[in-house]
């Protein structure tokens, strides 16, 4: 079975972002910058199945810059066997789902896993979006994949505990924190992972529109919150909460 | 113009979020309907018929939206909401599993857990873990929206007189199934709705010393979380997590005990009416986002804290 993995390159996770003084967006120039923490355990999934011997080969996309390839590299060092990347600008989820789409009905992969949100946008939208334009059935925010035959059973995160679903395959599933802990690559891996296939393509060569449907018109800071205050003892802190704050 | 919100209930009862969804469709101002789809959900239909300020509640009761599985309630909301100018649902579980389908099956984007409404097509909502906050406007015909529910205040549960209207369409994928859920056992407030909120990370050291938070929150009628560290570490099951990847809550009061602050976490808590840190560390980044902080050992100060509340 081929497994298809999305990754995106995103804001490195301890970076404290800046809005830009001119509020088009956030400083990104000389930020460091990372393989989004979700896809780091998609990669990882799929390298375990492929050790169980599930998986028969790793595909690995991105749409992204062309500096996107950084981070194909490094799930190619992870144990990724090729990688395409589809050099756009920013595109919005809807459009990257249909890129990836395209690429599923060329591929043809059993199982597609993703992300369940990248840390930039915050958006958490594009898998579904591809389990719909695919047809195909949906684990999200899952803690545990198993797959067997044609069906996988995926334990999923959600708000009240855990559920567990079963899935016709092909099917998507979005990785949640608890799914594994991801790997590091070794040097020789990185050394290796040079030599691998990487495609270059654009949203043309799909026949894909990614112009944006949704505007971005500022990007402000938050509120700040006021400065607080230190108190010295817990006899002072409910005497605060009670008389001045009146929380409790 | 009318607005479709996608009720989140337990076929039995509505959910409090839901009541935060319809006060941003009343935001953006239109006829109301509720979406109730579900297996036996009439008595949560009827309570959504008492939501105030809703005119219509649709009720799709059949086997097949059973667990509300997305595969088969996105169809039905694509069905439906061809005919409506926003879509709403709250940013649950359940509403960022289904709506994103939703959308891709009417080809045309979503927007992510909107935290006020500027007008009918233009939103503000947090970006990179709540460091920024974006203003977006929407191009599309349908306006197809999550919203965080701690970014609006609910409308009342009673006192609304809708109609209800029964939804024949049986959609099923057949692409998968409901194998079973464990849910947590909770005799606390929900931490998504809570008024108080007592969170434990790191410092909690064990499991174990969790329970000082237990009798603390008890007496406060408060609910527990927690921070990624503290589920990290297995002290307590992930449901409990506070933070981008978990839960976002904005209490009138969030206690943090032994957690440093990490900006992930922040993200989940950091509109809170007012913040209180007990930590240890005088430079733990949680000091620079809390009202009122206190230095000192978490485990004399909380029993402390608990004998004078």
């Amino acid at each position: 079975m081929k497994v298809l993995v999305a990754v995106k390159r995103v804001v490195d996770y301890n970076v404290k972002v800046r809005v830009k003084a001119d509020k088009t967006g956030v400083e990104l120039a000389n930020v460091k910058m990372a393989m989004n923490p979700f896809c780091e355990i998609a990669v990882e999934e799929a390298v375990r199945l492929k050790e169980k011997g599930i998986a028969t080969e790793i595909v690995v996309v991105s749409v992204g810059p062309t500096n996107a390839q950084e981070q194909l590299r490094t799930a190619m060092a992870l144990g990724a066997d090729r990688g395409i990347l589809v050099e756009t600008a920013d595109a919005e989820p809807l459009a990257i789902a249909k890129l990836l789409k395209a690429i599923c009905d060329q591929e043809q992969p059993g199982l597609v896993i993703l992300g369940k949100q990248a840390i930039d946008g915050d958006n958490n939208q594009t898998g579904q979006m591809l389990a719909a334009l695919a047809g195909y059935a949906q684990g999200t925010f899952a803690s545990v994949v198993k797959v067997d035959g044609n069906k996988a059973q995926v334990t999923r995160e959600v708000d009240g505990g855990l559920q567990t679903v079963e899935l016709a395959l092909p099917a998507v599933v979005t990785t949640d924190l608890r799914l594994n802990e991801p790997r590091y690559a070794s040097l020789p891996n990185i050394m290796k992972a040079k030599k691998k296939p990487l495609d270059v393509k654009s949203p043309a060569d799909y026949g894909v529109d990614v112009s944006p449907r949704v505007k971005t018109l500022k990007v402000e800071a938050p509120a700040e919150r006021s400065a607080g205050i230190k108190v010295k003892t817990i006899e002072e802190l409910v005497e605060k909460l009670k008389n001045e704050a009146k929380v409790i | 113009m009318a607005i479709l919100v996608i009720a989140e209930h337990d076929n039995a009862a509505v959910k409090g979020a839901t009541l935060n969804t319809v006060a941003a469709a009343k935001a953006i101002g239109g006829d109301i309907h509720v979406l109730v789809a579900g297996s036996g959900c009439s008595a949560a239909a009827a309570a959504a018929a008492q939501i105030a300020g809703v005119s219509k509640v649709l009720v799709a009761d059949n086997a097949a939206y059973a667990h509300q599985l997305a595969e088969n309630v996105s169809l039905l909301v694509a069905e439906l909401g061809k005919g409506y100018s926003h879509i709403l649902a709250p940013a649950t579980s359940n509403g960022k599993n289904t709506l994103p389908r939703v959308a891709a099956l009417l080809d045309v984007a979503q927007i992510s857990e909107i935290s006020k409404v500027i007008s009918a097509d233009t939103f503000e909502r947090p970006i990179y873990a709540g460091n920024a906050i974006a203003t977006v406007q929407s191009s599309d015909s349908i306006k197809v929206i999550t919203v965080r529910p701690t970014g609006f205040d609910a409308v009342a549960a009673t006192g609304g007189s809708a109609s209800t209207e029964a939804v024949a369409s049986a959609q099923n994928a057949g692409t998968s199934s409901f194998v079973n859920e464990e849910l947590a056992k909770l005799d606390r407030p929900e931490l998504a709705g809570a008024k108080i909120v007592v969170s434990g990370g790191r410092g909690m050291g064990n499991g174990d010393n969790f329970k000082i938070l237990y009798t603390l929150a008890d007496k406060l009628g408060a609910a527990v979380g927690a921070s990624r560290a503290a589920v990290d570490a297995g002290f307590v099951p992930n449901d409990m997590q506070v933070g981008q990847t978990g839960k976002v809550v904005a209490p009138q009061l969030y206690i943090a005990v032994g957690i440093s602050g990490a900006i992930q976490h922040l993200a989940g808590m950091k509109d809170s009416k007012v913040i209180v840190a007990i930590n240890k560390d005088e430079e733990a980044p949680i000091f620079s986002v809390a009202d009122y902080g206190i230095v000192g050992d978490l485990f004399d100060l909380v029993p402390q804290l608990e004998k004078l509340v």
